[in-house]
């Protein structure tokens, strides 16, 4: 994405769909240096943190967080998307589902109306579709910032570059090679813990083999990640079970293709298993989803 | 509040005859989450007074069924960015009670440490930037930042050393990864948490400072006199042990909030309401806290209360809960900077437990208020069955009645203003709707 360069501050909006407001905390989170974006950028619509609103933009760059699990929300992302120059998706909600992407294997169970029922005791009065969606599967995409949260370093370059009109500089390595980087000693080698650092990007700065744990894949599949190979290796060297191979992918990118193939060979995440003879029924539910 | 009065406004005639008039912000700004506010008045008679949460809802009850209990840990994180560790805190120690897991005394502190650091990084960012731009007349801490700079900064540092609490113990503010059943998947060391000391020294005199400031707002003059609920140990000021006691009644074990209250699925919210058996509802937060457990607060921060104005105030006026914040900020940090001292690193960072089949539940005090959670585990230790109780639906029908009561009082003012009146009253609640919206499980609807 570039943006020409222009004098006028940059017109800037920050929405939400179905997410935590954990990667917009990030914005406020940027420290003084949150003050001196004013300088740069007009902040229109950020409605967690201003009661002055500019709802529909225009924008020159809208930031959208969280995925698309409504159709008022899908509405409502057409609409925005109409409205602005460039649009953004900050952090795993938006750019590949988040946690509550999960839902689309509800077809293993009842359908999304046991979750519905699971949950509320009057289901006709809550309106959600049967996915949740990243926003790149509805409308255009200018650029992303992945993590579940979002990076803050990753926020502010994002941020520069498109106010001077230059491309973004975002790592694209594995977590592994941030491992090896920081020295820190393999935990899949070492100690058998399952980790999905071989195949997910970096960002975090491998927090989680830092504090001795496997990774559980925040910023999602690198490009070329071989998901099926690293199951095979938790199945073989590490005697996972296919449920427990699911549940290590089924987590907060659970819905980027690499990942979802891998957890749909394994029969579905836990509490959402496959039973072996509906094993084609429950695929056509899940494909049906969602229009 | 400083914001536009009748005085300011004396063009502004309000109408002799009073037909209906509806009082609307859709949607609420400066809140985490997406909700509305509805408030009819035909008269001089309020026909309704509705808080809406249209957040989209995310289900989390239902996703940790099948799971394990350090995976759903992981989980419930992400049911709130702002307060992820209020969720694996309650998720934790009612995993604990059930596994019987006795923590080491030090690792016990580092989970109060990490506690008290979310708490700070939540309320100096609802002072700072939600709330006080209401009592300074500011649509944003950004504005408020063009002509108050340094107020500004201060609130930014005391977030800044909350999330540097978090980064030390969880490895991040938002989602930390440092929590596993029976400890922690590794400890910093003595010198890494004594590095945080002259932090909070300077935490230490901007909490007071804060206190000192928002003391000084003028409130609206809106009182009534609440049923509260909160944590109490007269050993340590309510955060995750003791009872769970109200200011009449009600005084049970901290896994017992659902023999008590109950909750409500209603048409206009995604968030279940939460009530008592009895009918009533009971404040959660700050302000409740205060009233309930303040004789359990540091010294420093009783001192402050006291000098602010006391703790009648903050128990009548809902406004006042800025300044509750400001005392707890104070006592985040003096019991912070007394654990480091005392913090000697044990040889385990976690101890090995052994799953067994049965109920785990637990309240705690999240920043927002009491957080209520319940899970039935089978015999490998996975989740089968799920609760969780986010404090904002506890206070969802207390705000609903406050709009009740202080809409009568601003009725005079011309309708956009009235408006911000009555979402400046909702905003002191600090409504966290990202949590409320999803979870709750609930209990059929008593008539």
């Amino acid at each position: 994405m570039a943006m020409p360069k222009s004098d006028k501050p940059l017109r800037v909006g920050v929405v939400k769909f179905a997410s935590c407001d954990g990667c917009q905390l990030g914005f406020l989170d940027l420290g003084p240096a949150l003050l001196d974006i004013g300088l740069r950028f007009s902040i229109v619509e950020f409605g967690e943190a201003s009661s002055r609103r500019a709802p529909d933009g225009p924008f020159d760059v809208l930031f959208v967080e969280g995925s698309i699990s409504t159709d008022d929300q899908l509405r409502h992302l057409r609409h925005l998307r109409d409205r602005a120059s460039l649009l953004v998706t900050i952090g795993a909600c938006a750019t590949s589902g988040g946690i509550q992407a999960l839902r689309a294997w509800a077809g293993n169970d009842r359908g999304i109306a046991g979750f519905i029922a699971a949950v509320y005791a009057t289901p006709e009065y809550v309106d959600t579709l049967a996915t949740a969606t990243p926003v790149a599967d509805h409308v255009q995409v200018d650029a992303e910032l992945r993590g579940c949260p979002i990076d803050t370093g990753q926020l502010v370059e994002l941020l520069t570059a498109t106010a001077i009109g230059r491309r973004p500089q975002l790592p694209s390595d594995a977590v592994c090679v941030e491992c090896k980087r920081a020295g820190t000693v393999c935990v899949m080698v070492s100690r058998g813990e399952p980790c999905l650092g071989p195949i997910i990007s970096s960002g975090c700065g491998a927090l989680c083999p830092g504090m001795a744990r496997g990774c559980y894949g925040c910023f999602g599949p690198r490009e070329s990640a071989n998901g099926g190979s690293l199951a095979d290796w938790y199945r073989g060297s590490l005697g996972l079970s296919d449920e427990r191979v699911a549940a290590r992918f089924a987590g907060f990118t659970a819905w980027a293709p690499e990942l979802r193939e891998v957890i749909d060979a394994a029969g579905g995440p836990p509490g959402m298993r496959r039973a072996a003879s509906t094993a084609a029924s429950a695929d056509a539910d899940v494909d049906g989803g969602v229009a | 509040m400083s914001r536009a009065t009748p005085h300011e406004t004396p063009h502004e005639t309000p109408p002799k005859v009073r037909v209906e008039r509806t009082f609307a912000v859709d949607p609420l700004s400066r809140v985490e989450g997406e909700g509305r506010l509805r408030v009819v008045v035909r008269g001089d008679e309020v026909v309704t007074a509705e808080l809406s949460i249209f957040e989209a809802p995310r289900f989390f009850e239902r996703l940790v069924v099948g799971r394990h209990p350090d995976e759903v840990l992981d989980m419930v994180a992400r049911i709130c960015g702002i307060c992820p560790v209020a969720y694996q805190m309650t998720a934790v120690e009612a995993f604990e009670r059930l596994f019987q897991v006795q923590l080491d005394p030090q690792v016990r502190q580092l989970r109060r440490l990490f506690y008290w650091g979310e708490w700070l990084q939540s309320h100096a960012l609802h002072i700072y930037l939600l709330n006080a731009p209401d009592f300074l007349g500011y649509d944003s801490a950004l504005d408020m930042a063009r002509d108050h700079r340094r107020i500004v900064e201060r609130g930014l540092a005391l977030k800044q050393a909350g999330v540097d609490l978090m980064k030390l113990i969880g490895g991040r503010a938002v989602h930390p990864v440092g929590m596993r059943v029976g400890g922690f998947y590794r400890l910093p060391s003595r010198a890494q948490t004594r590095a945080m000391l002259p932090v909070l020294d300077q935490a230490l005199a901007d909490a007071q400072e804060t206190v000192r400031w928002t003391a000084a707002f003028e409130l609206p003059d809106f009182e009534r006199d609440p049923l509260m609920l909160s944590m109490y140990d007269r050993e340590g000021y309510a955060l995750d042990t003791g009872r769970l006691v109200a200011t009449e009644g009600i005084d049970v074990d901290p896994g017992d909030w659902d023999t008590v209250f109950t909750e409500h699925h209603v048409e206009h919210s995604t968030a279940l309401q939460a009530t008592g058996i009895d009918g009533k509802h009971h404040l959660v937060g700050p302000s409740a806290r205060i009233v309930l457990a303040g004789d359990a607060l540091h010294p420093l921060a009783a001192e402050a209360l006291e000098s602010s104005g006391g703790v009648e105030v903050i128990r009548r006026n809902m406004f006042a809960a800025i300044t509750a914040r400001g005392v707890e900020m104070i006592h985040a940090i003096a019991e912070s900077i007394a654990i480091i001292e005392a913090y000697q690193p044990p040889a385990d960072a976690w101890q090995a437990w052994e799953p067994r089949a049965g109920v785990a539940s637990w309240s705690s005090e999240a920043p927002r208020g009491v957080l209520f959670h319940r899970y039935e585990v089978d015999e490998q230790g996975h989740v089968t069955k799920a609760r969780i109780v986010p404090p904002t639906s506890q206070n969802q029908l207390f705000m609903e009645d406050d709009l009740r009561g202080y809409v009568t009082g601003v009725l005079d003012l011309p309708e956009f203003e009235a408006a911000a009146r009555l979402e400046a009253l909702i905003r002191c609640y600090d409504p966290c709707i990202s949590c409320a919206t999803h979870f709750l499980r609930l209990e059929i609807e008593r008539s």
